[in-house]
């Protein structure tokens, strides 16, 4: 345990130090600072208003910028550690390979969570300041959603980065991982199903099988319950889930995914060449 | 203590070590020689448990990839390259300490006797040190443990003569506990350093070779140079080495550590026609010289004092 934290604390000072991560937190909160200036809590969508309003901008701007940001931030961890000759060394140190990785996933985690939900717990503060009503369960839901959205993204990443052997190679792969998954939100499904080659319930499945689908989904089906938005798709979803069944799904599911690609990049790292 | 059983190592499909079995024992001091790509470094790494291999390697019955805390608990190393670790120095040193469950004012105490003052660098990342200073503190960590083998690949490439007679004296210290792997291209580099030489080739052990258990790696020798001329470059060498002048830069006085005298007379082979009279004589005695009239640089147990050319002395003595 000692190990496993020492290796965390490695990582999150290195981290803290690297230019990426003062661009990440500048990034979340000058999206919360902005939504605030440009007066966002004051207008008005299907009904939402005040601090509910941003938080569901800010959602959809975080699902669109988070996956990116921590594929191509973590991918260069083991990859690049290995590149640059820093594995001969630290890992002559008395430090288990369960501890060094998964020290590293603890240590990287912490530091891609905390600045997006210091953003939102900025946006909370703002509000109480401004005397604006907080929906606290939707606040908390959506920080479980970030939560799991970066366990998810990380843990792909931390596969990425033990398959590669080079930095180059892991960002082109991180950037390849990023943009199929983002090419099956709408544009692949929705080609599919126009040549009707597959069953719509295949179709949904196969969107409810790529995260970034998933959280978009429960970040819409907050605002919008029965999920208009999404059409017909709607009714497979919520014939196979309900409502509250889906919300779970979208915190099971991602996080399964993300562990267990952690640890198959694991197994991969213990049993390969580490310098 | 050491055991590599066939160890083979191949990167895609080139053979890089091929059925290397070795024994090293408690106390050894063990040269590992031999020009690039002869695979010194994969048979390390392999030691280390960096490198999956065919074969076996143990460290006191140990395998060191399956049992890495226990068994690198047991080793200090020191690489060839500094690591580009951006981490502040504090942080390193207090990192390796922790998980080597040694107190960090041991790496301190050591840095400081090889000349390296942390205090001003404590907060300077370790990737922004000197050669030098990076070196003196791998060192430092290394040595700052109870490590059972030391392996160290080129490990005093880097420092100056002062940290050399140090680092000499910090591996006498701990020559009867400790087994010694040093990796060098050169066996110069080393052989005073050592009791037996593995050179290697195209993966392949080609010598393995014992001598002669008389090398003291803390022994000193004495020496005096008068030149015939004041020669600022000169003076400059034997400052490094420091080195007092006992006269306008014309007669110098100093001591060498055994284990770089070598290495010193090579350096003052280049100032050979400047050289009126040369002596070296050891400091510390360590072991009885072998006879009244024989004169021996290899052991370390003899004097030289050669009036005139010091090369056609050295030739003769050895």
């Amino acid at each position: 345990m000692n190990q496993l934290w020492l290796t965390a604390k490695l990582d999150i000072v290195e981290s803290l130090r690297a230019r990426w991560f003062q661009v990440y937190t500048l990034v979340f909160g000058g999206i919360v600072a902005l939504l605030f200036l440009f007066g966002l809590t004051e207008s008005r969508v299907l009904g939402f208003i005040g601090l509910s309003r941003l938080l569901v901008t800010y959602i959809q701007l975080t699902m669109a910028i988070l996956p990116i940001f921590v594929l191509i931030t973590t991918v260069r961890s083991v990859a690049g550690d290995r590149e640059a000759g820093v594995y001969e060394y630290l890992l002559s140190l008395p430090v288990s390979l369960a501890a060094w990785f998964w020290g590293k996933i603890l240590g990287r985690y912490i530091v891609i969570f905390l600045p997006v939900f210091g953003a939102m717990v900025l946006a909370v503060v703002i509000a109480l300041i401004r005397e604006i009503e907080v929906p606290w369960s939707m606040f908390g839901y959506y920080t479980a959603l970030l939560a799991v959205m970066a366990a998810c993204f990380l843990g792909i990443g931390m596969l990425i980065s033990a398959l590669a052997r080079s930095t180059d190679m892991a960002q082109g792969a991180a950037f390849v991982v990023w943009l199929t998954l983002l090419l099956f939100l709408d544009l692949i499904l929705l080609g599919v199903m126009i040549q009707g080659k597959v069953s719509p319930e295949v179709a949904v499945s196969m969107a409810l099988a790529n995260p970034l689908q998933v959280f978009r989904t429960a970040a819409l089906a907050l605002f919008d319950p029965q999920l208009i938005v999404l059409g017909p798709s709607a009714y497979v979803i919520l014939d196979n889930f309900g409502v509250t069944g889906y919300k779970i799904f979208a915190l099971v599911y991602p996080t399964v995914l993300g562990v267990v690609a952690a640890t198959l990049g694991y197994q991969l790292f213990r049993r390969g060449d580490l310098p | 203590m050491i055991r590599f059983s066939n160890v083979a190592k191949s990167f895609r499909k080139i053979r890089v070590l091929d059925d290397i079995s070795l024994e090293i024992g408690l106390s050894e001091r063990v040269a590992l020689i031999g020009s690039n790509g002869a695979g010194k470094t994969t048979l390390i790494r392999c030691l280390l448990g960096e490198y999956t291999f065919d074969g076996e390697v143990s460290i006191g019955g140990r395998d060191p990839r399956k049992e890495r805390t226990e068994v690198l608990g047991t080793i200090g190393f020191v690489p060839q390259l500094p690591p580009p670790l951006k981490m502040p120095v504090a942080q390193l040193i207090n990192f390796s300490a922790a998980l080597c469950a040694t107190d960090p004012a041991r790496i301190h105490e050591l840095a400081q006797r090889l000349g390296l003052e942390l205090a001003p660098i404590l907060a300077r990342p370790f990737v922004k040190l000197s050669g030098g200073m990076k070196q003196k503190l791998l060192i430092a960590i290394a040595l700052g443990r109870d490590a059972k083998v030391l392996v160290m690949d080129e490990p005093a490439a880097n420092l100056d003569p002062e940290a050399r007679k140090i680092f000499f004296e910090l591996l006498a210290e701990r020559q009867e506990d400790v087994t010694m792997l040093i990796s060098s291209h050169r066996l110069n580099e080393v052989s005073a350093l050592v009791n037996r030489v593995i050179e290697m080739d195209m993966g392949k052990v080609v010598l393995d070779d014992r001598v002669a258990d008389d090398v003291s790696l803390s022994g000193r020798f004495a020496c005096r140079i008068a030149i015939k001329r004041s020669e600022p470059a000169f003076a400059k060498a034997m400052q490094a080495w420091s080195f007092r002048d006992l006269g306008n830069g014309l007669e110098w006085e100093g001591e060498v550590p055994g284990p770089d005298r070598l290495r010193f007379m090579g350096m003052t082979s280049r100032y050979v026609a400047l050289i009126n009279s040369y002596s070296l004589e050891e400091a510390v005695k360590v072991m009885p010289p072998a006879g009244p009239e024989t004169v021996s640089l290899a052991d370390g147990t003899g004097s030289l004092c050669v009036p005139g050319n010091p090369l056609r002395g050295q030739a003769t003595a050895t």
